[in-house]
């Protein structure tokens, strides 16, 4: 690859002594947990105005949906993370989180004005 | 950079996000760790409108006392700038390795400074919130 084994012996395994994958899979957890945090206390908004019958019950259930989205793609990318030259990240990942973070804004807003 | 250029330059993002695999056709595959880095810096981003996002909710359930409307306004600024820094965060890691395809410079933003500004004047007016007694 270009540029990329720099002076001295290559190891002999094919690790990279960066640690690139490793990182960027903790990047994505450290990144679950913030959106764990913030479903979380979307749920407990809801739980504050539980009376709301069937609309709390519908928002309840979008915002689990949302971030266990958010979860499992984000799982399927830490698993690619795996190989040692892990692929470029698909452009179709990313939009879909982006997604998943503006429809948890959505529904913070949502929730926000009705109670 | 002139206003038409910036609209134009907006257009051309906004084409990328709805056919971002265009990025691939051009210019040539770099380094994966630098691919990997960039994919870094856009999840550090969405965490950063994550947090805000969550800053929205913390503002709403854990300043009771705030009078109505300015809670209210403080909620949806926080919740409309973490979606602003998703989407920023998207079109960064787009325009990012486009640059590194063609081996352009890094693109420059206004964005981080912008953001900076932001939060300090928002952490200000609620010092002075609380100062004033009104949380309370």
């Amino acid at each position: 690859m270009a540029g990329g084994a720099g002076p001295g012996p290559r190891p002999a395994s094919d690790r990279d002594p960066g640690l690139q994958p490793e990182r960027t899979r903790l990047a994505w957890r450290r990144t679950t947990l913030s959106a764990t945090v913030v479903a979380l206390l979307a749920g407990r908004q809801l739980l504050r105005n539980a009376e709301g019958g069937a609309v709390v019950a519908a928002e309840a259930a979008l915002t689990g949906l949302v971030w266990f989205g958010f979860v499992v793609l984000a799982h399927r990318r830490m698993r690619a993370m795996a190989g040692c030259r892990p692929p470029g990240l698909p452009p179709r990942t990313a939009l879909l989180l982006i997604g998943c973070t503006l429809a948890l804004a959505l529904c913070g807003a949502v929730i926000l004005l009705q109670g | 950079m002139s206003r038409g250029g910036g609209l134009r330059a907006a257009g051309e993002a906004v084409r990328l996000w709805f056919a971002p695999a265009r990025v691939r056709e051009e210019g040539t595959t770099p380094d994966y760790r630098f691919s990997l880095a960039n994919e870094r810096t856009f999840l550090a981003w969405l965490r950063t409108g994550l947090a805000l996002i969550g800053g929205g909710f913390a503002v709403d359930q854990f300043l009771p006392r705030l009078h109505g409307t300015l809670r209210v306004s403080f909620t949806v600024v926080l919740l409309v700038g973490g979606g602003l820094c998703a989407l920023r965060a998207v079109n960064h890691w787009v325009r990012c390795e486009r640059a590194m395809r063609r081996g352009e410079d890094l693109p420059v933003s206004r964005f981080p400074g912008a953001l900076a500004l932001a939060v300090g004047l928002f952490a200000a007016a609620v010092v002075v919130l609380v100062l004033l007694g009104r949380t309370n």
